[in-house]
């Protein structure tokens, strides 16, 4: 099948934080002390058990997130890659992207990430604004990050960063202004993030008992159109909803997401989605890891691999899968893509009035068995997608 | 049977919450009808929301066996009628039947909008009226002054009202003796052709339909071959009784005695309130006078919030409809709220109790209409129709003209809040007829078309007044109005639960207000959209809600894509309680909520 001959996206969770940001509802935990060796005996031991499900599959790329993934020391990521390799055969070179937080501490580890194997650094700068940091709660200021962007230019092949705009009291124009000057510094890849009160943060407990506001829908528009422009005319245009790169430079393992392929998640909390080997209707399967590091790391020990929860999708969910996440990219979603995941056709997947009036509204174009977004539609994707779907 | 001398029937009249229930209770456990045990709080309110807003809805009758000091024992009939307006009609069936009434007014409020309206009934009914003084017991109370106000307000002899505390008890022995020396006995022949006065009905689980009545001349026996003179249904009497208040069988009724009769009736909806019930084989001739069917008067839409809830809503009120004659209704399908029913009912607060019983007793989820009332429309063919629908307004350019119903209300507030209230009324398209004075507070009379008065205008009252103004009407007649019908439209289409009936000089104004509320309503949606009200196809007011300019989620990665997956078909399931209007589909919700928020 066509599917399981791509390459396969391995994302490895890192579940510590020294701190937890106030924006943030991803899998974090903080903990005075992490047994490494621990860690990467129970990843070893996860992969080798995974790969039974998933033989023969050449690895595509490799993910450490987090948590903060760059808190470990370099020779535990080694270890942890070693075992992939060993694991999964590369038939190429491999994309090896670390998540980072700019303090001094990890960039002095920055060689040491690089020799351990990691090719591509993404940053997470979030604000050039000393005011903007400490209101998202990181613990770097604005020199810090500057550094960090250089030395790890210096380091990998492939440094992108992140920002997040959208922020309380941010004017457009000083968010364009922003934007330049992290244009001047990004040398391919570029990350922006509207920012997004998720649940369960204290940023949603901040804005519920209004302690401030999110700008309003206009601004973040407007900020949202400022990024478009500004990062076009820098060569850096947007190939996904927030992410922009040179041509040639784009994340090779979110790709992988975004197309719908098949990707593995290890360590507590992650997610995965893939065809395992033996099932012959090829059914693709989401998977969802025990998310307190300790539970998890018990299950692996137990003879595991941490998996809390799998779900086998229906037809109609890989569809839908499939469209929001291929609609997110500017290339859009190959109905081929949308056939091999869901044996549904766009004849089937979508509504056909709703179509018809998004494409009208300049909202989708449909070319050459292609449906993607238009800019104006990337922009109100969520939209889009409720119209569009059947 | 009693002999006439030995028995009264009397009605209890009063405004809400003077304390009518409880004196009703004292009255029946000083003549031994139940022991304390039994009684439970006003028994005579048995339903639930009639007991929690102090509103009788159905007459209900008990009697009583009172020793009199002159040593002699009389059969007292005490009628609880039904103390509200939309109800006019019902109490005067129940006024008929009783040669007296005790009208109670709080010692410590005064005469209040719905005291009159019922006074004057009775009066109009040839009625003895003993005023009551009630819960003197409070520190507010204000006998002298109350008493003055029943002599200038409704204009009666209120020099020997009697004081009483329904709740300590206190004057409770003088009422009765009132009722023996005050009202006269009925009178009637026992030998004469039955002739009973139908006062009510409701259903029963076990015996049917239950059919209170008052006996007038003749006699009415088990067994007997019965016929209804205005429906000409003739029936077998199953049972005869009378309530003590505990339902109790009895041979026979014969002259000036109130009492039931089963008789294998189905549906209440058989029998007319006001009817005569006479002998099949030995039928009176003429009916009992002041027959009339009662007919609904306010109309509105009922909606499920939820769709799937309508075959839940047909039955709800199918169940209403068992008990509550006056309460009519017809399915209809709006494009905006899906299916529903069209109701009609015979005023303001019937139609809010019906609501407030499908809402508890059926647990629904239900949005209403703006209530409308029957217009006449004169056709320039000649012909004219009753509309109580917007929907069905005929084309304009057929309509030689219209008229609208005017009512008569009573409004009595305090002083200080009058200026406030005469705005209302003004604002109202009110006309004064009368303003005078009792005490501080002052009485208004206006007449004020109907359809005025069917939005809020009972809610605008209570917040003008602090609470304090009270109000009653009566409907007088149709005058020709200048009325129009308005359209909401939504991208060029009509939005049909929104369409009312407003005069023209308004229209502009109440469109232009629905239109603002609309566009805060309807959430952006990816293309802009024109709301507008229009008369007739002349577009009066217009706002545009702009396109949605962004709507996407930041980040969608490993964990986010099955929570963002399950937004979406949230989403999609949304999209079923959608309705399409052109390029949009805008929710349900948007409608229901400018209908709550209706005229503000």
């Amino acid at each position: 099948m066509a599917v399981r001959a791509e390459p396969l996206a391995l994302y490895l969770h890192w579940p510590f934080c020294r701190f937890k940001c106030p924006y943030c509802d991803f899998n974090v935990h903080i903990r005075a002390a992490v047994d490494e060796a621990r860690w990467v005996r129970a990843f070893a031991a996860a992969m080798t058990r995974a790969a039974e499900e998933l033989p023969g599959r050449a690895l595509g790329s490799i993910y450490f997130g987090g948590g903060t993934p760059s808190l470990m020391a370099p020779e535990t990521l080694g270890a942890i890659l070693d075992a992939a390799f060993a694991t999964w055969p590369a038939d190429a070179p491999v994309e090896v992207t670390l998540e980072a937080n700019p303090g001094p501490a990890e960039a002095a580890r920055f060689a040491g990430f690089r020799a351990a194997g990691v090719t591509r650094l993404s940053l997470g700068v979030q604000a050039l604004d000393d005011d903007a940091l400490r209101f998202l709660g990181r613990d770097h200021d604005r020199a810090q990050a500057i550094r960090a962007i250089e030395a790890g230019q210096q380091a990998f092949e492939q440094v992108s960063f992140d920002l997040i705009y959208a922020r309380p009291g941010q004017e457009p124009e000083a968010w364009r202004r922003e934007l330049r000057e992290a244009l001047s510094l990004a040398r391919d890849h570029l990350s922006l993030y509207q920012l997004t009160i998720e649940r369960g943060t204290a940023f949603a407990a901040q804005v519920r008992r209004k302690a401030w506001s999110p700008p309003p829908e206009d601004t973040a528009a407007a900020q949202f159109e400022i990024a478009q422009e500004e990062t076009a005319a820098a060569g850096l245009p947007a190939y996904e909803i927030s992410n922009h790169a040179r041509e040639g430079a784009r994340s090779r393992h979110n790709f992988v997401y975004w197309r719908y392929g098949d990707y593995l998640g290890l360590g507590p909390g992650a997610h995965g989605r893939f065809i395992p080997a033996g099932d012959a209707a090829g059914v693709r399967v989401a998977t969802v890891a025990r998310r307190k590091p300790e539970a998890w790391l018990e299950a692996v020990e137990a003879g595991g691999i941490g998996e809390e929860e799998r779900v086998t999708l229906s037809a109609t969910e890989r569809a839908e899968e499939c469209l929001m996440l291929g609609l997110r990219l500017a290339e859009g979603v190959p109905e081929a893509r949308l056939r091999a995941a869901s044996g549904q056709g766009f004849d089937a997947a979508l509504d056909p009035a709703g179509l018809a009036r998004l494409r009208d509204g300049g909202f989708v174009t449909f070319q050459d068995g292609v449906l993607a977004a238009t800019p104006e539609g990337r922009q109100r994707l969520d939209a889009v997608l409720g119209a569009l779907l059947a | 049977m009693t002999d006439l001398a030995h028995i009264r029937n009397f009605a209890i009249i009063a405004h809400i919450d003077h304390g009518k229930s409880t004196l009703a209770d004292r009255l029946i456990q000083v003549c031994g009808g139940l022991t304390t045990r039994e009684l439970r709080e006003q028994v005579l309110d048995s339903m639930d929301i009639e007991r929690e807003r102090g509103i009788t809805i159905k007459a209900q009758t008990v009697r009583l066996a009172y020793t009199a000091k002159n040593g002699e024992t009389y059969q007292i009939n005490l009628m609880d009628t039904p103390g509200h307006v939309d109800f006019s009609y019902e109490v005067s069936r129940s006024l008929a039947a009783c040669e007296g009434a005790l009208l109670i007014v709080d010692a410590s409020q005064g005469v209040e909008a719905q005291t009159l309206a019922n006074a004057y009934l009775a009066i109009d009914a040839g009625l003895e009226i003993i005023p009551v003084l009630n819960k003197i017991d409070l520190p507010a109370a204000e006998p002298d002054r109350v008493r003055r106000e029943i002599e200038e307000v409704i204009g009666i002899d209120a020099s020997d009202a009697i004081s009483v505390s329904a709740k300590t008890g206190e004057g409770i022995a003088e009422v009765l003796e009132a009722l023996i020396h005050r009202l006269p006995p009925p009178k009637g022949e026992a030998d004469q052709p039955l002739r009973a006065l139908l006062i009510d009905s409701w259903y029963d689980t076990y015996l049917g339909v239950v059919t209170l009545l008052r006996v007038d001349e003749g006699v009415l026996q088990k067994g007997m071959k019965i016929r209804l003179m205005a429906t000409n249904a003739r029936y077998d009497v199953d049972e005869v009784g009378v309530f003590t208040p505990k339902k109790t069988p009895v041979a026979s009724l014969g002259p000036g005695e109130i009492g039931y009769l089963t008789c294998g009736i189905k549906h209440v909806a058989d029998t007319q309130i006001g009817d005569t019930v006479t002998e099949d084989r030995r039928r009176a001739e003429k009916p009992l006078p002041g027959f009339r069917p009662s007919l609904p008067v306010v109309f509105c839409g009922l909606f499920p919030v939820d769709a799937a809830a309508f075959e839940d809503l047909r039955e709800s009120l199918q169940k209403l409809a068992l008990n509550d004659s006056s309460f009519v209704f017809e399915a209809e399908t709006s494009a905006a709220l899906g299916f529903g029913f069209r109701c009609g009912f015979l005023g303001l607060l019937h139609l809010e109790i019906v609501q407030e019983r499908l809402s508890r007793e059926f647990d629904l989820d239900l949005i209403a209409t703006a209530p409308s009332v029957i217009y006449k429309v004169h056709m320039t063919d000649g012909s004219m129709v009753e509309m109580h629908n917007p929907a069905d307004m005929p084309d304009p350019v057929k309509i030689e003209g219209m008229e609208e119903p005017w009512i008569r209300a009573t409004i009595l507030v305090p002083a200080e809040y009058l200026g406030a209230i005469l705005t209302l009324c003004e604002d109202r398209r009110g006309e004064q007829i009368d303003l005078t004075w009792a005490g501080d507070r002052a009485m208004a009379q206006y007449r004020l078309p109907l359809n005025e008065v069917v939005y809020d205008f009972y809610d605008r009252l209570k917040s003008a007044s602090r609470g304090y103004a009270s109000f009653d009407y009566q409907i007088e007649d149709y005058r020709p109005g200048n009325l129009v019908k308005l359209s909401i439209m939504v991208n060029g289409e009509p939005v049909d639960a929104l369409a009312m009936i407003v005069p023209r000089n308004k229209a502009e104004g109440r469109g232009r207000a629905l239109c603002e509320r609309l566009k805060e309503l309807i959430p952006r949606q990816l293309f802009k959209i024109a709301i507008q009200a229009a008369i007739g196809g002349k577009v009066v007011a217009r706002e545009t809600l702009s396109a949605l300019r962004k709507d996407v989620t930041a980040k969608c990665y490993g964990g986010d894509i099955s929570r963002k997956r399950k937004l979406l078909e949230a989403q999609k399931r949304g999209k079923k309680r959608m309705r399409q209007f052109g390029q949009v589909e805008i929710p349900q919700s948007a409608f229901l909520e400018a209908l709550k928020l209706n005229d503000s």
